[in-house]
Formats: structure tokens, sequence, C-alpha cells
């Protein structure tokens, strides 16, 4: 493996790292004196430039086909079909929530703002493709640390900093338990590559060792913090509520998909020789059984929780509870029509979540908040942002024709076939049944945009065009890979085709 | 052809959609022309396809094609006997609604936007985009009762919504389930009635699938949503809902449930006809004893959606095709009464309070409502000459012969029926106890043009069906004979 190898393999984290480098020198170094605006669109630029060079990269390089799973530098990276469309992903998420944030008015650290965002990205990315445990952990770390900072990052207001503590506090928490986890993992194993835990487990056979399953549940803390499963959602609603709304995009969309990712290889690579089974009647120990209980739990919990929440950010944030729970279980799958299903389900996800947030930040700047009842009249006001929002918690709630129905169709399917007999019908059912609830706060989001009467009171500034469009493009996407989910499926089904999971 | 019904819907919705606001008389010219355009469609596919029932396809698209997932359009005799239905009551209401000035662009959007999904339902041969449009009408309805409605409308839309999603939930899992246990390549309707789902699967997936679209039907005690939601709806939403979204859950029932899963319905079939027979008298004797006028149409509706129930519980040629043809007569004759204590009453009076309506007289200053009122009550009791009259006559035959103590239970409702109706057309309509003549105080607006239309045109349907049943039941019976009744005519008796 020779470095200039290396370098190309890790050529779109590196692109990023030089735009976050290229941001915040600008900024601290040129644009000091300018207006906020300024600095924040033509750092914006950059950034999004950064972004789009880095895609680019990857679409060039992977061509037609693509070449096949690469483990390269020693089995600690990964670098393949499904992987580089992984990344695309990512950065797709990532360009949308830089064009809304470049409205924003909560900071002044213009560069350093930006910087973190194009950092947490590319611990995402890192997430995506890290195949041995020291360079996952390292990329869940450079994610979540950028991410604590992200939300704190409204100074004005210590909701901000409130949130940010506990979900730095809960974040240090879940990464202990699960540096402990992987520490069993090594000691069991004797290496820190997936593969080579994965052969190792398949040979010993026989039934789970107690300390592989303690290893495993504490590794599970950690990632389940990650994807916001439960019960380990409890810094979510706090973190959505008190951080600046881009950010808390961020935390919804892309560092969800890149989680969610890292979660199934985890499992389905690493463990691979003690899945167990879950299924009725048939329960044996295994990592199977305990990301059921997460799947389980998040939906019921998500979706009974976010009924009472009276904030938009925080129903939004129990709603993702819930969604992690249907996305995991794609992972329970446990094959690669499971995959295809989980990462057509989280790419939509994350689209239809920096939509969401999208235009609660075009709430929040004209009435100042995001309850409830600050978007009555919002149908009034902004006929167009109105439809798209219909359009996104319609998504999420799991109407046909749009994007969400049809990932859930397609998980539903996916694991149903996954296990003989139809053995995960009770967690499908429960997931449909939740899903069911799911309608009446999603409805009543909708409730007040279109039902209710608009308050007396002036309405703030027309949203800016940026993002505006940045919303419209969102909602058109949720659209079209609902209509046509080919759009997704046909690349994705390619990048799944013979890469080894 | 026969998709454009589907397409011309979506396209109104676009159009409305682009409408500067403010410019309701454009937006119900545009709703009228749209859904004009579909029923003439609909009426035009009819005659095209020969007039004799036999299936044939429309479009037929892969759609998602790793999952075997097809854009897959069809129609047999059934199909185009409720979109026949669709396109009179699409029509219908918008002539009822020609008063509606607040928020009229959404309001006829959202309108055809339901209709353009239910057209999609009655013509999906595929599984997959059947439960797509299904699921796309439930999200209108919600808008269009919590937005224009009266009494309690957002507890009533929300109810309504809430039951129409957990019947698609049930539906849902039953659907996810027998693509798997098929193997999970198709959702094509006509491979999947071929494929024989194992009797234990069938026996727990037909009640989860057939409750599921039934909730929609009215099945009792499932059926709280359809009075709740009828009183609240505006008078379009309330004549679409009892005239064709009940229609949509009957429909699924025969559809899906029953052709998919043979052996379940007659495992199931007589706690099925049970708990029709029940909504037929409960429905019945619940609407006896209504204060509000709507409320005793809410409830009748719930007693003639038994009726279609109990058809297609006998599983037997006659009793189905009777389920159909009350599909089709009631979608009308519940539009009409609907039409006529929403519109023709309430929209003038401002109430629905049988005990106020008493003493306005409305017999002498209103005497065309009170007319079609007569005439809809009497087709709605079921007497020969309407369009009720062979159908309820089918499904009682049909029930004789199935299960005959459930017939004679039917039989009851169509007494009581007789007495809500009368009941409820004497206290509105021919009371004596007329305290104070209501022109002196404030002269009723007149019957408007419209709304004279809307009426004529429904009383002529229900009449021609009621004088000559042929032209629909043509269509409907060689329908059973396609394969995809295959299963289920090894267990029936035709």
């Amino acid at each position: 493996m020779s470095y200039l190898e290396l370098l190309r393999l890790t050529a779109p984290e590196i692109i990023i790292v030089l735009t976050a480098l290229v941001v915040l020198a600008a900024d601290l170094l040129v644009l000091r004196e300018d207006p906020l605006r300024n600095r924040l669109q033509i750092g914006a630029a950059f950034a999004g430039l950064g972004c789009v060079i880095a895609a680019g990269w990857l679409l060039a390089v992977a061509g037609p086909g693509g070449e096949l799973s690469a483990l390269s530098a020693g089995g600690m990276f990964a670098d393949d079909s499904l992987t580089r469309l992984m990344k695309v992903a990512l950065l797709g998420l990532t360009f949308a929530t830089i064009l809304i944030s470049t409205e924003g008015t909560f900071t002044d650290h213009v560069g350093e703002y930006l910087a973190l965002i194009l950092l947490a990205t590319v611990g995402m990315m890192l997430m995506v493709s890290a195949t041995d445990l020291l360079m996952i952990f390292i990329a869940l770390e450079l994610t979540s640390l950028s991410l604590y900072v992200l939300t704190a990052f409204n100074k004005r207001d210590p909701k901000s900093s409130e949130a940010a503590l506990k979900y730095f506090l809960f974040g240090g928490m879940a990464a202990a338990f699960t540096l402990f986890g992987l520490s069993f993992v090594y000691g069991l194993a004797g290496s820190t590559n997936l593969n080579d835990i994965a052969a190792h487990l398949i040979n010993k056979g026989g039934a789970v060792d107690p300390l592989l399953l303690a290893a495993m549940a504490l590794t599970v803390v950690g990632l389940g913090f990650k994807i916001a499963a439960a019960p380990f959602y409890m810094w979510a609603p706090d973190a959505y509520q008190g951080a600046p709304t881009p950010s808390a995009a961020l935390i919804a969309s892309g560092s969800k998909v890149a989680g969610f990712f890292l979660l199934a290889r985890v499992m389905i690579v690493g463990f691979a020789g003690a899945p167990g089974s879950g299924s009725w009647h048939q329960y044996s120990t295994g990592w199977l059984p305990l990301v059921a209980i997460l799947a389980g739990l998040s939906v019921v919990t998500g979706n009974l929780a976010a009924i009472a929440q009276t904030n938009v950010k925080r129903l939004l944030a129990y709603s993702a509870v819930a969604h992690a729970g249907y996305a995991l279980l794609g992972i329970l799958a446990n094959d690669s029509r499971g995959i295809g299903a989980l990462v057509y389900y989280v790419i939509t996800y994350g689209v239809t979540a920096v939509g969401a947030f999208g235009i609660v930040s075009v709430v929040e700047e004209q009435t100042g908040n995001a309850r409830l009842v600050d978007f009555a009249g919002f149908g009034r006001r902004e006929p167009v942002l109105a439809f798209c929002l219909m359009i996104f918690m319609l998504s999420l709630a799991g109407i046909p024709p749009l994007a969400g129905f049809f990932g859930k169709f397609y998980l539903f399917t996916a694991i149903a076939g996954g296990a003989v007999n139809l053995g995960w019908l009770w967690l499908i059912i429960l997931a449909i049944a939740m899903s069911a609830v799911s309608f009446y706060y999603y409805l009543g989001v909708l409730k007040q945009v279109y039902v209710v009467a608009a308050p007396d009171s002036a309405p703030g500034p027309r949203s800016a065009m940026t993002t505006r469009v940045v919303i419209v493009v969102l909602a058109l996407l949720v659209v079209a890979f609902g209509c046509a989910p080919d759009l997704l499926l046909g690349p994705l089904s390619e990048a799944i085709h013979g890469v080894r999971f | 052809m026969l998709a454009w019904t589907v397409y011309i819907s979506f396209l109104g919705v676009l159009a409305l959609l682009c409408l500067p606001a403010g410019m309701a008389r454009a937006a119900r010219v545009i709703a009228l022309v749209i859904a004009l355009a579909g029923m003439v469609v609909g009426i035009a596919g009819t005659v095209c396809s020969g007039m004799n029932g036999v299936w044939f396809p429309i479009a037929e698209k892969p759609w998602v094609k790793s999952l075997g997932i097809e854009y897959f359009l069809g129609a047999d005799g059934i199909s185009l006997v409720l979109v026949l239905l669709t396109g009179i009551a699409a029509v219908t209401g918008i002539l009822f609604s020609w008063n509606v000035e607040h928020r009229a662009k959404e309001f006829f959007a959202f309108y055809l936007a339901l209709i353009g999904g239910v057209y999609g339902v009655f013509l999906s041969f595929d599984l997959f985009l059947l439960f797509v449009f299904y699921e796309l009408a439930i999200i209108p309805k919600y808008f269009l009762i919590a937005i224009w409605g009266s009494t309690n409308r957002e507890y009533g839309a929300m109810k309504l919504a809430l039951y129409s999603f957990i019947g698609s939930a049930m539906v849902l899992a039953g659907i996810v389930a027998a693509y798997v246990v098929a193997g999970g390549a198709t959702t094509n309707l006509f491979e999947l009635a071929k494929y024989p789902f194992p009797e234990p699967f069938q026996f727990w997936a037909f009640p989860l699938v057939f409750v599921g679209f039934a909730i929609l039907a009215g099945l009792w005690p499932f059926h709280t949503w359809a009075p709740t939601g009828h009183v609240a709806a505006p008078m379009a939403a309330s004549m679409l809902l009892a005239g064709v979204v009940m229609k949509l859950g009957a429909y699924g029932a025969l559809r899906v449930a029953m052709t998919l899963f043979p052996a379940g319905l007659a495992a199931w079939r007589n706690e099925i006809a049970l708990l029709a027979a029940i909504g037929i008298v409960y429905g019945a004797m619940v609407a006896l004893v209504q204060k509000d006028f709507k409320f005793v149409i809410g409830y009748s509706s719930v007693s003639h959606m038994g009726f279609v129930l109990l058809g297609l519980a006998t599983i037997n040629g006659i009793g189905l095709s009777g389920a159909v043809l009350q599909m089709f007569s009631h979608g009308i004759i519940a539009g009409l009464l609907f039409a006529v204590v929403g519109r023709m009453v309430y929209d003038r009076t401002h109430t629905r309070d049988l005990d106020v309506l008493e003493t306005m007289g409305l017999g002498r200053t209103l005497p065309f409502a009170a007319g079609v009122f007569a005439v809809a009550g009497f087709a709605s009791m079921g007497l020969p000459g309407f369009s009720g009259f062979p159908a309820e006559m089918q499904v009682l035959i049909g029930s004789w012969y199935a299960f005959p103590t459930y017939g004679v239970m039917a039989g009851l409702g169509i007494v009581i029926g007789v007495a809500y109706t009368l009941r409820a057309m004497q206290k509105a309509f021919f009371s004596d106890s007329v305290e104070t003549p209501a022109e002196a105080a404030h002269p009723l607006p007149p019957i408007s043009l419209p709304e004279k239309i809307g009426a004529i045109l429904l009383i002529v349907v229900t009449v021609t069906i009621g004088l000559y049943p042929k032209l629909l039941l043509d269509l409907i019976i060689p329908s059973f004979y396609s394969p995809l009744f295959d299963g289920l005519r090894q267990r029936g008796a035709f």
C-alpha cells in the first residue's frame, strides 16, 4: 500500500478537509470586516463548491460499473461502489444543510461554523468507509465532537448551550460504553478488523459466548446513541430544540445516515458469526434480538412521545426516534436486500428531514419560535413552502406516492422475506400499527398550517430565495424518489451487487 | 382511454393550484369541466368496452422492476360500474357545492385529488398501485372536512382520518405478508390470485385485510367514524364520503381480500355476515332516534352499506352482484339525500335539528327540496322502481341461500329503514305543527339551477337503474367469471 494509493482512496475526505481549512482561513483573514450576510454567503459558496468537487470525484472515479469492494490500508478502509454512493448522498445532504444556513443570524463565527459542518461531514464519510474498530471509533468521535460544538453555536440562547451540554454528556457516556465493548471484542477475537472478527467468531461456532453478548450490547449503546434509537434517545429532543436549526438538520440527516450504515456494517459484517434469531417462537441469543428490541422500543416510544409535543423541533426529534426504529428493520433483514432497503430509507429520510428543518428555520425567522402554534396560518403566508411541508410531513407519515411510503414498503418486504416463515411479522405489525399512530401528530402539524386561522400579529419577513429553492428541490426529490423509486434503487442495487457487505 | 379519468383529475388539481387566489368562480368552472370530462371518459370507456363486463387491460408498464411492482391499470364490469358512479357523484357534488366561496380554489383542488385517487383505486389491477391510490384518497378527505366542515369538524376529520389509517395499516400488513409469501416477485393481482396461499396463512391474513378495508365501508362495530364524519363534512364531501369513499372499502374487500384469500373468506364468512346484519339493523335503529337530520342519513349509510358487506359474504352469484349493484345504488341515493339535507335545507335554514325544522313547514317553502327528498326517501326505502330495490332484493335472496337468519335480520332492517325515512321526511317537510310561516321572518333563497340539475341527474340515474337494472348487471355478472375470481368460484355457489 503506497501513500499515493492511500491518497487516492481518501481523496474525497481530503478535499473536504482542505475546503474546511480554506473556508476557515478565508473568513478569518479576508472577510472579517464584511457584513455577516456576505461572509455567510461567500463561505457557503466555498463550502458548497468543496462538496460538489468531492462528489464529482466520487462519481468520476467510480465510473460505469465501479470497482468492487477494495479493502485498503490494511483492511481499515473500504472503498467500493456502495460507500461511494453513501458518500455522495452525505455530501448532498451537507450541501443542502449549508445552503439553508446562509440566512442564519445565530452566529458571528461563520468560518468556524462552516468548517465544523465540513469536519462533521468528513467524520460521517469515514464512518461509512470504516471497517476497523479503531477507525470506527475515530470516525464516530470526529463526527460527534463537531456536532456537539455545532449544537452550542447559538451563544445568545442559553438553551443552545444546555442542549450541547446534554448532548455532550450523553455522547461521552455512550462513547465510553462503546469503547469498553470494542475492547471486549478485541479481546475475544484478537483483531480489530471487522472481517477478521467475523471469521474468528464463525470458527468458534456453538452457543454465543456471554462475554461476546456483553460486548455486542455495549457496542450497540454507542451506535444506538448516534442514531437516536430508544432507549438512547434522551438527548435528541433537547439537542434538536436547542441547536441552531441548520445544525439540527445535519444531526437529523447526515449523521443518522452514516450512523445507520456503520451500525449495519458492524452488526452484519463484524458479528456475522452470532446473529441469533428474534423470530416469533424461535428466539435465540445474538445481535438480531438485541437490535430488534431497539427497533421495537424506538418505534413505540418515538411515536407515542411525539403525540404530546407542542414544539415542532421536539416533535421531529421524537419522529426521528420512530424512524430510527423503522430503519433498524433493514439491518434485521441481515441480507443485501435489507441493506438496500436501509440505504434507500435513510437517504430519503435524510432528504425529508433537511427539508422539514429548512421550513422550521423559515418559521423561526418569521415568528421567532417553532412551537406548533407558530405554524398557524403558514399556508396563507407561504403557500409554496406550506405545500412542501405537506409533502415532507406526509412522506414522514408514509403516505404514497412519496418516498417515505416506498421506503417503508421496501423495508417491510425486505425484513419479512429475510426470515423463514414470516418470523419477523410481530415486529412488522408493531411498526405498521405505530405508523398509523404517527399520522395523528403529522396531521396535527398540517392542521396548524392549513386549518387554523393565522394570528393577528404581523408576519415576519418573507423567506429568502436560496432557502426556498433548496426546500422546493428537496420536496421534488421526495416526490421523485416516491413516484419513481428506480431513480435511487437502480444505482443502489447496482452498487450493492457484488459488494461483500 | 379510461386511464384518463385519473390523469384528468390530477391535471385539474394542478390547474387549480396554479390559479390565482380569489377566483372562486373560475375554480368552480374548472372543477366542473374536469369532473364532467372524467364522467364522459368513464361513460365512453364503458360503451367502448362493449358493455359486456369482461376484463380488459388499460395500461401495463413496469414501475419498480426489482420488486416486481407494475403500473397496471385495467377494468372489469365491477370497476366500470364504480367508475360510472364516481363520475356521476363528482359532477353532482360540484353542482351542489356551487355556493362554496371560502378558499374555493383549495376546496376544489382537494376535491379533485380525492376523485383522482378514487378512480385510480377502481382501475388498479396491481396490489401496490391500488394501495397507493387508496391512501392518496384519504388525505384530501381530512382537509375537506377539517377546513370546510361544520359541526365538530376537526374532531370528525381526525376521527375519520385515523380510522382510515388504522384500516390501511391493517391492509398494508396483509399486503406485505401476502407479497412475501407468494415469493416476493410480483404485486400483479392476477398473479397473486393464482398463487395458492396456505390455508393457515389465509385464516389470519383474510380478516386482517378484509376488516382493514371494511372499516372504510362502515363495518359494524368500526363504523363510528361514518356518522360523525358525514355530519362534520361539508356537503360535497359528505356526498363523496357516502357516495364513493365508503365504496372504496367495499371494493377493496372484494377485489383484494376475497380474491386473494378465498379460503379465509370461507372460514370467516359467517362472522362477517353477522357483523353486516347487525350493522344493518343497528344503523337503522339508531337512525330512527336521531335529532340531527344529517345523523339520520349518516346512520342510514351504515345500514345500507351493511347490505353490501352481507352480499359479499354470501359468495353466491346473486348476492355478489347484488352487493356491487348496491354499492352503485347507495352511492346515488346517499348523494341525493345528503344534497337535500346539507345543501338545500341546511345552507338555507342553518339548522339540522329535526325539532326546529318541524316548525318551519319546509314542505311549503321549499317544495322542490321536499319533492327530491321524498323521491330519495322512497329510493332509500327500497321501493320498486328505484335502484335500491333490485340491489337489496338480490342481496336478500343471496343471503337467504347462504344464511337465512341474517337474511331475515336484513329484511327487518329494511322495515326499520322505512320507519326512519318516513319519520325524517314527515318531521322535516310535512309537519302540521308549523308555528310561524317561515317566509314572514326571512324568506329562504330559492333552489338554484345547479342544484336542480344535480338533483334531477341523480333521480334519473336511480330510476333508470331501478327500472332496468340489466344495464349494470350485464357489466357486473360477467366480471365474476374472470380469472381473478377463480378461487372464489370454486368455493362459492356460482
